[in-house]
């Protein structure tokens, strides 16, 4: 590789390179930072270093690939590594006043969310599937830690202990598969792959692969039957890491996802398109249904995702380029919703208790914290799909792209399900509104705030702002075709 | 006039009146009152800025007049407004209906007047809007908002079983949306547009019309309500405040039939044809059905929703005849039972606010201490059962008219339902009425006050106007009416044709 052509890979991959030297560099401030206040400066800096990051690929930064192939960032990438970004930078945010309250000071926190999103800025770039399993790696490596990070809280810990073990075997089937393929196709990297299947046909040994392949990434999406661990580690997390969680790593393993099926696996479309189709069904129904019956909100917003990746993966089904627009959309709206909804979580304290969990502790809000629940209400209704609200607009491009590919039975399953759904969005509306009080919330810290109202505007303007989103989600997946 | 938005005014202006209203904070009986006061004016305006629409529109077009069209989400979805004469009288209708129904809550809400408030100008946004949209996924866009605003005001001020009731009602009729979403994705890949006009130029291949069809029925057929999918009309109603009941079945209701016409009579032709027997059906065990459960009710409130669903029967049975008469006597139909059963709600209302109870047992002999509010609820229960004179006789007549043109059996067995709502609306009157007053909680009863007569006088004047002198209704919808009906024709006559043609072959 001569001099240009690494300068050139290095300048590609700059935003990694400022996260992962930052990283370094911000432990040393963090053990010598004063006791007291090394968290909030840590933090402080990692936020800064996000920024620099996504300031550096919007509007420096250029496209193309680097180190041989291995590395590209395209629309779609640039895209999608704007969601996990702005979801880093958000969760870190809504940190503050939680690291605050609670006096959990350990700057190890943010340093480790920067490492996560580096892990999952390589994902969305992996352009082979090495690549592919070091940012899977990298990211998985640092959620493990963080979700265990209050390690005197035995529920942290046993999270933490369950996202490992459950986590390490789909990493273990993910190299397997990867192993597989290689050894049937001779390649890594996607587009030789792609090649590869597209003269003589697959062999079921790459089958095979890509079936090892799917598992890993269907886990790190948490789309049934591998979301087992999402339950108990959304709750158990401490909420900051849980509206982490739910957020940046979803955008990334969605965006990688696409990648590895469209551009690796193009010419066997209907081989994975099955394997979607039903991991899509699955999802959907179960989030659906198993919601139902929470109690704890974190619970419940879990399930509610492991539903959501189903509905987004209605549009990587029909393995179309209005498919992963669609996808694309869904994820974008997801992330507002998402990142509102755990902002309003963080904000359920009372002044005796500290930070509450249970579904039935909103009661009465609409009377003592009228405005919260107006927003959590335009919130709910939207995560069920109902206009103008932009939880709609996300289903409507997902099953419009599913209705032209025919996948008609996957689509009727997707809006029934929704119905179902739309059933214990509506039972926290009414708990809010319909039931009597208990007693209302200490006001919300100001980003919680703001994070909250910035999502509830966006979820309620999308039909006057979303004509830009559309456009350059087109664009977007237009690179990947 | 030209060139002014009229109708996105007309649909917009409320949500100005929410803005003013979002600025009132505090909870002082005098900032209660001004909320009142804003919604009530906002209200009227609106309704003063729709008749405009009726001033300027030309009664000899039979297509879409008025009509506004801008990109929209960059997604082949276009923000397109526009009424015909099918849609028009509807919005008069909804911006008419909005101001009593704002009046009629005064009193009776007295508690978060101002979310109250909002809720109902958010939902006279959607429904107007529902008429107006030209794109169909505006008008599913508008169709399903109407969700939102309606739970929360069943759910928040409705009676003892408010939950279950909203519950309900929102999973319902959501349900039967749902699968109307995806019929209309596939009418865009095989029309390649949204636009109501161009789709109602288009013809879907006759195997999808019938799956596409079936789709939409299981959305209206919920809305209208149709038996055997009605069973969340009665518990919506009996839950909801007064103006809720209003709105919803003057309006919500009508938006099912509107869709019917609009929908599955234009764009999918040969399939109603082939379905509607199965249309008819479905009506007449409604009206004889419904009729009889009605007959048996304990609840003012409940008989007066089965009443409804009847009175929809009659409605879905002149939408499929596709003749002259059927599809006029429907569209009559449902302007007049709007203002009818939107009036007996209101009379409801009425004692309801008085003694706390809607049970017809609690009531009796009224007429010797509330003789205008007794002749009030005569008129309505008389246009109700369809009294010549009235308006309920006009749509009702012409229906069955329309209807014993295609098939004199159906014709008979829906007639019954004129005699069935005669002797369960005449004995709810005099149950509640006449007889002696012995119940002594009712001898301190005042008659209508100054706000019911202003709210009940003007329907009452409707009503009998328009069953005196329908013509104003008619000049409006004949234009608009006959094109769809020639289309109609036309589309059954091509396909009659095709299908001769496929025999011969064979």
């Amino acid at each position: 590789m001569s001099a240009e052509m690494l300068s050139q890979s290095l300048s590609l991959a700059l935003p990694e390179l400022i996260l992962a030297i930052g990283a370094m560099a911000l432990l040393m401030v963090g053990v010598f930072a004063p006791a007291g206040r090394a968290n909030s400066t840590v933090t402080g800096l990692a936020v800064a270093l996000l920024i620099a990051a996504l300031g550096w690929m919007l509007f420096i930064g250029g496209e193309g690939t680097a180190f041989g192939g291995v590395y590209i960032q395209d629309g779609f990438a640039v895209f999608m590594k704007t969601l996990t970004l702005i979801g880093s930078i958000v969760a870190l945010a809504m940190s503050v006043g939680f690291a605050r309250a609670e006096k959990f000071d350990r700057f190890e926190f943010p340093i480790l969310i920067v490492l996560a999103t580096l892990g999952m800025m390589l994902m969305v770039s992996a352009n082979s599937l090495l690549t592919l399993y070091m940012g899977v790696e990298l990211q998985s490596l640092a959620l493990y830690v963080l979700a265990a990070i209050n390690r005197d809280s035995v529920r942290s810990t046993e999270a933490g202990l369950k996202y490992f073990v459950l986590g390490a075997l789909s990493s273990g089937m993910m190299l397997y598969g990867i192993s597989l393929i290689y050894g049937f196709t001779g390649h890594i990297e996607f587009a030789a792959i792609a090649d590869a299947l597209t003269g003589t046909g697959r062999s079921i040994g790459v089958l095979f692969g890509l079936v090892f392949l799917i598992t890993g990434l269907a886990f790190k999406i948490s789309a049934v039957p591998f979301h087992m661990w999402t339950p108990d580690v959304y709750e158990g997390a401490p909420t900051p890491v849980t509206a982490f969680f739910a957020a940046a790593p979803k955008m990334a393993a969605m965006a990688m996802f696409v990648r590895v099926v469209i551009d690796g696996f193009g010419p066997v479309t209907s081989d994975w398109q099955q394997i979607i189709v039903f991991i899509s069904i699955a999802s959907m129904v179960l989030g659906a249904f198993a919601a139902i019956g929470q109690r704890n909100i974190k619970r419940l917003m879990a399930y509610s995702s492991i539903g959501h990746m189903g509905y987004a993966l209605v549009g990587l089904a029909a393995g179309t380029m209005v498919g992963v627009k669609g996808v694309i959309i869904y994820m974008t709206i997801y992330l507002a919703m998402t990142l509102g909804t755990f902002a309003f979580i963080l904000a359920m304290r009372r002044k005796d208790e500290g930070n509450v969990e249970n579904i039935d502790d909103l009661a009465g809000l609409s009377s003592t914290n009228p405005v919260m629940a107006t927003l959590l209400t335009i919130l709910m209704f939207s995560l069920a799909g109902i206009p103008p609200l932009a939880g709609f607009w996300g289903k409507w491009y997902v099953f419009l792209a599913a209705v032209e590919a025919g996948l008609y039975p996957l689509a009727i399953i997707g809006v029934l399900a929704s119905v179902v759904g739309a059933f214990y969005y509506l039972r926290i509306i009414k708990i809010m509104w319909f039931d009597e009080s208990v007693g209302g919330f200490v006001p919300a810290a100001g980003e919680l705030r703001l994070v909250m109202g910035v999502s509830g505007l966006f979820v309620l303007g999308y039909v006057l702002i979303g004509g830009p989103i559309a456009m350059s989600a087109e664009a977007a997946a237009r690179a990947l075709f | 006039m030209a060139g002014m938005p009229i109708l996105s005014l007309v649909t917009f202006l409320p949500l100005v009146g929410v803005l003013i209203i979002l600025f009132i904070n505090d909870d002082s009986e005098i900032a209660r009152r001004n909320i009142r006061m804003v919604a009530l004016l906002t209200t009227a305006f609106t309704f003063v800025i729709s008749l405009l629409i009726w001033v300027g529109f030309d009664t000899s077009n039979p297509g879409f007049q008025f009509v506004e069209k801008v990109d929209w989400l960059d997604s082949g979805i276009s923000y397109h407004m526009g009424v015909d004469g099918i849609s028009m009288l509807f919005v008069i209708l909804t911006t008419f209906l909005m101001p009593l129904s704002i009046l009629a809550s005064w009193e009776a809400v007295q508690k978060r007047v101002k979310a109250y408030m909002i809720a109902f100008l958010v939902l006279e946004t959607l429904m107007v809007g529902v008429f107006c949209a030209l794109d169909i996924v505006l008008f599913y866009v508008f169709f399903e908002g109407g969700l939102i605003p309606m739970f929360i005001i069943i759910g928040v001020w409705g009676g003892k079983r408010r939950v279950y009731a909203s519950f309900k009602f929102f999973l319902y009729t959501l349900l039967g949306s749902v699968l109307m979403l995806l019929a209309i994705m596939a009418m865009y890949w095989n029309a390649g547009t949204t636009s109501i006009p161009d789709l109602l130029a288009h013809d879907f291949p006759v195997g999808m019309q019938n799956w596409l069809w079936l789709a939409f029925f299981a959305s209206f057929a919920v809305k209208m309500p149709m038996w055997p999918v009605h069973t969340w009309l009665p518990d919506a109603h009996v839950e909801a405040p007064t103006a809720g009941s209003v709105i919803l079945a003057a309006i919500l209701l009508k938006l099912g039939g509107y869709g019917l016409i609009r929908f599955s009579l234009s764009m999918f032709p040969v399939a109603s044809a082939h379905y509607a027997d199965f249309v008819f059906t479905l009506s007449v065990i409604a009206i004889m059905y419904t009729s009889l459960v009605a007959l048996m009710q304990e609840d003012i409130k409940k008989l007066i929703a089965y009443s409804s669903v009847a009175h929809m029967g009659y409605v879905t049975m002149g939408i499929f005849a596709a003749n002259h008469q059927g599809l006029d006597g429907a569209i009559f139909q449902m302007l007049s039972h709007g203002l009818v059963s939107g009036a007996l709600f209101l009379c409801v209302g009425v004692v309801y606010d008085r003694m706390h109870t809607r049970e017809i047992n609690a009531y009796g002999g009224l007429v010797n201490i509330m003789p205008r509010y007794a002749v009030a609820f005569m008129i309505f229960t008389m246009a109700n059962v369809g009294l010549p004179g009235t308006s309920g006789f006009v749509g009702e007549f012409l229906t069955l008219m329309g209807i014993f043109q295609v098939s004199t059996w159906f014709a008979l067995f829906a007639t019954t339902g004129v005699i069935l709502s005669a002797a369960y609306a005449l004995w709810l009157y005099r149950r509640v009425i006449f007889g002696v007053l012995e119940k002594e909680n009712l001898k301190a009863m005042l008659d209508l006050s100054v706000r019911e007569k202003v709210i009940l006088y003007p329907l009452i004047a409707l009503t009998i106007f328009f069953g005196v002198y329908p013509a104003p209704v008619f000049d409006v919808t004949a234009a608009s009416v006959n094109a769809l009906l020639s289309d109609y024709s036309a589309a059954i006559d091509a396909a009659r044709a095709a299908a001769d043609v496929a025999m011969a072959v064979n």
